[in-house]
């Protein structure tokens, strides 16, 4: 993997690509579909048949979706409150769709913010964003332990007022390592995690413990290494009272010597970063 | 000044149904009417301060209720002051003033009552656009609420029943003849004046008016003739048929402001407000009733050209009822307890300033609140503990944004170590932002506050080390017992002036002052290896900022003293109080760093 990722265009990289792509396409549609009254159950169903339709048959976490204040994670206190509600949606509420399909063997995961309407609120968390995607690829690059960078992460969120809500993840992570899945006629799943995945993540977890590195990106002292080669799903998740707001992608990290080389994201056409360059020109 | 002393100031006469009505107009009639009733004993003279605040934005009609001020008197008097006829009034003042357009009504006391009257009767409709109620319930709503609570008496309304019957004392005695008329032209007319200065901290000036005797004598018929009968056949479809904003005077001696429970029954675009004062809030509170009118107003005349509902003009955060359209200045609002404190106002619809010595920060706190639901927001970078920097930052406030109603000196540095490694250079840092910085906001804004004369509250972010003795904490606890002695002083001197001062002290919450605290006696290193512990520790304990914040704004609605917000704050002061030789010997441990 380490080698192969060095170029850009590895067939490899494509795979993984083309399935975050696909998440994203399944994010934008579920979400241009999404309606006054509609559930966080409906919108999670809607995104996981739409990507059944095209192929998807295991999963590295199932969809999930956060409507009003649970974008904020307000109050979540234990796991089973990540699961979708009964929550309606309502005009000018915010929203998070989530998920990690596994298509032909590669994972993605992704989050996508919106609003149902204007809410100039959202719209400055999710603009703020954007430093937080800069910051996060520099100090990759120079090779900063992941514990730093994190807290680099969160006190940049307090600066701009927020609260870090990927705190309330399951060990406060920021990340977690994505890799191929081997694609089997039944994957099963357990408490919404694909049991393939699963299985991967516990072996980068039994290997990495013993050359001191985890495929989990947190604020603890297990996170005090250099960034590891491989792919990394990053999802700084900003909250505000009653509003959140995240983006979560693929960041690549090699081990080359070239900076530029040396971490990259994954693809830089996707619906946030979009939103950006356009509002760059419309200012 | 009295209301013709003001510019532009008309006078004219009414005349309907045999009586000659003298009605007063203010500014630009081609701008939508306001309407100012005033109660019982007053005259038009009332709104005096109002007026000429709201004068500047809109058409302002002020006229003496038939019998009061320069109006004249039915003759009869009994009979003359029937709802129906006061109806006819306000209909023929309408007309006059405003023929083609409906007018905005304002209502306190008895100006209120019958305006409630005009915002339910059938004939009326089209002629008003909102109206603002204080003070002064429908006689309709009123027999209601009693019937329900006499036709079904649980303990609780049997409590509300005898309590507005206690506080409604005025209203039997107005009912007995001859005996009120001779009391106002004899010695309760004389009287008067000072005990509305001593009672009502209502400011001497010209009014009441010379004519209160008269006015008091003829405006008893306003009982006799119609609160028995309401109250015992109350009209059954008294429906307001526009936009009511009810201001709820918190300290009204007349009135129970439980009144007001089920009010969105009869008033469907209801619109609450709280107001920090007693009964006579158009002389006492005016910058605060002009400015929930001038918006109210506003927000009608907004809603009638693009059809949204009013409300959902206005914030209805949990204390928006109480702070909506205040002036809130925060210290230390660029992070931590003061921005999160600047942000809870800002959900509560305040405007609010955020000073910090960080300029980018208090911006950022400023255009956060903004999109929270400040009406408006400003940043400014002030040190707190630079004197002639705060009297400048109080010279602006006043002059752009007007005298700040809360005032929250919450700006403070850390300081950790034993006594004898603090310098005297490390006393001076401290002390100079977390005492004086607080003397300077309370002694600059306090005066501006006070000379306003129209109420406010301070409140100051001492700690629970204000009194909890700490052998690493010397300096940093002496600023901060000083803050808490200063803010219960300053409270028993404000208390005349009905500005509240509360202390705060929070305890362990999760903020960056241990990012930025000083540790005397430690090198660079070791001190940046002390603030990540500190930080690490408080972040463990992280008990949330917004919840002092809460807190804050929670003290100020109830006035309180001292506020110990985390469990071990509040466990602290128990202590304190019940076995301070305890707290003196956990002084003596040695802090886990």
């Amino acid at each position: 993997m380490t080698s192969a990722v060095k170029d850009q265009r590895a067939p490899e990289l494509e795979g993984f690509r083309e399935v975050q792509r696909l998440a994203y396409a399944c994010a934008e549609a579920v979400a241009g579909r999404l309606r006054p009254g509609v559930t966080e159950r409906e919108a999670a169903r809607m995104q996981r048949d739409w990507l059944r339709e095209r192929g998807v048959r295991d999963w590295f976490h199932l969809p999930f979706a956060w409507f009003g204040d649970r974008t904020a994670f307000a109050g979540f206190k234990v796991p089973l409150q990540f699961f979708p509600t009964d929550r309606r949606l309502e005009p000018g509420m915010p929203f998070i769709l989530d998920m990690a399909p596994v298509y032909k063997g590669f994972t993605a995961d992704i989050g996508y913010s919106g609003c149902l309407g204007l809410n100039p609120l959202h719209d400055r968390l999710l603009a703020d964003l954007e430093d937080h995607r800069e910051l996060i690829l520099r100090e990759v690059r120079e090779r900063r332990p992941l514990r730093e960078i994190y807290e680099d992460v969160e006190r940049l969120m307090i600066r701009q007022g927020y609260a870090n809500r990927h705190r309330a993840y399951p060990f406060g992570v920021i990340a977690h390592k994505v890799d191929r899945v081997v694609e089997r006629r039944w994957a099963p799943q357990v408490f919404g995690f694909g049991t393939r995945s699963l299985k991967g993540l516990l072996s980068d977890a039994l290997h990495g413990h013993r050359e001191g590195w985890s495929p989990l990106w947190s604020p603890y002292r297990f996170s005090d290494h250099p960034p590891q080669p491989g792919l990394w799903a990053v999802e700084p998740h900003l909250g505000f009272r009653g509003t959140g707001a995240k983006f979560e992608e693929i960041l690549v990290v090699t081990d080359s010597k070239d900076p530029e080389q040396s971490a990259f994201w994954l693809d830089d056409d996707l619906p946030h970063v979009r939103r950006w360059a356009e509002e760059r020109v419309a200012a | 000044m009295s209301l013709l002393d003001l510019p532009g100031a008309r006078e004219r006469r009414v005349r309907t149904g045999g009586i000659e009505l003298c009605v007063v107009e203010l500014g630009d009639a081609a701008r939508p009417t306001v309407v100012l009733v005033h109660g019982y004993p007053d005259s038009k003279e009332v709104w005096t301060e109002v007026a000429k605040q709201l004068a500047g934005q809109w058409h302002v009609v002020l006229y003496d209720v038939r019998g009061h001020g320069r109006s004249t008197a039915p003759k009869p008097l009994r009979g003359g002051f029937t709802l129906e006829k006061l109806t006819d009034d306000f209909l023929a003042v309408a007309d006059a003033v405003s023929p083609d357009r409906p007018v905005h009504l304002v209502g306190h006391d008895w100006g209120s009552v019958q305006s409630w009257e005009f915002v339910t009767v059938k004939r009326t409709e089209g002629r008003i656009a909102s109206f603002t109620s204080m003070s002064g319930p429908s006689l309709d709503h009123f027999g209601h609420w009693i019937k329900q609570r006499m036709s079904r008496p649980t303990p609780r309304r049997v409590g509300q029943l005898l309590g507005q019957g206690a506080k409604s004392w005025y209203v039997y005695m107005l009912h007995t003849p001859v005996l009120p008329e001779l009391a106002w032209r004899g010695p309760l007319g004389k009287q008067w004046p000072r005990m509305l200065q001593r009672l009502e901290k209502v400011p001497a000036g010209d009014y009441p008016t010379s004519s209160l005797p008269d006015d008091a004598a003829h405006g008893a018929w306003l009982y006799r003739d119609n609160v028995r009968a309401r109250l015992s056949r109350p009209r059954t479809d008294a429906y307001a048929h526009v936009p009511v904003q009810l201001i709820t005077p918190t300290g009204d001696v007349f009135l129970s402001e439980k009144l007001y429970d089920q009010l969105e029954v009869w008033a469907p675009q209801l619109v609450r407000r709280s107001l920090d004062g007693k009964h006579w809030v158009p002389r006492t509170r005016p910058d605060r009733l002009a400015s929930w009118i001038d918006e109210f107003v506003a927000a009608n005349e907004a809603a009638a050209e693009d059809g949204r509902p009013v409300q959902d003009t206005v914030p209805s955060g949990a204390y928006a009822e109480r702070f909506g359209g205040q002036l809130v200045l925060v210290t230390g609002a660029a992070g931590g307890i003061g921005r999160a404190t600047a942000f809870a106002f800002a959900e509560a619809g305040a405007r609010v300033v955020a000073v910090d010595r960080d300029a980018e920060g208090a911006a950022r706190t400023a255009e956060m609140a903004r999109l929270i639901g400040a009406p408006a927001a400003w940043g400014e970078a002030v040190d707190v503990s630079d004197e002639q920097a705060m009297e400048k930052l109080a010279e602006k406030v006043a002059a752009e944004y007007g005298v700040v109603d809360v005032l929250v000196n919450n700006a403070g540095i850390g300081l950790s170590g034993s006594f004898l490694d603090t310098t005297s250079e490390d006393w001076r840092n401290v002390l100079d932002v977390n005492l004086w910085g607080v003397i300077h906001g309370c002694r600059i804004f306090g005066r501006q506050m006070a000379e306003r004369g129209q109420g406010g509250h301070i409140v100051n972010t001492a700690s629970a080390a204000a009194y909890q003795p700490s052998r690493a904490l010397p300096a940093y606890s002496t600023s901060k017992a000083a803050v808490l002695m200063l803010s219960e002083c300053l409270r028993a001197e404000f208390a005349d002036r009905s500005i509240g001062v509360s202390a705060i002290c929070p305890g362990i919450v999760n903020t960056n002052i241990t990012a930025t605290a000083r540790f005397a006696g430690a090198d660079a290193a070791e001190e940046q290896r002390l603030r990540k512990r500190t930080s690490r520790l408080y972040g463990l304990r992280n008990y949330p900022p917004e919840r002092v914040a809460d807190a804050i704004l929670k003290a100020v609605v109830r006035n309180q003293a001292v506020v110990p917000v985390t469990p071990e704050a509040r466990g602290a002061r128990l202590l304190s109080r019940l076995s301070p030789g305890a707290l003196r010997g956990i002084a003596r441990l040695k802090p886990p760093l």
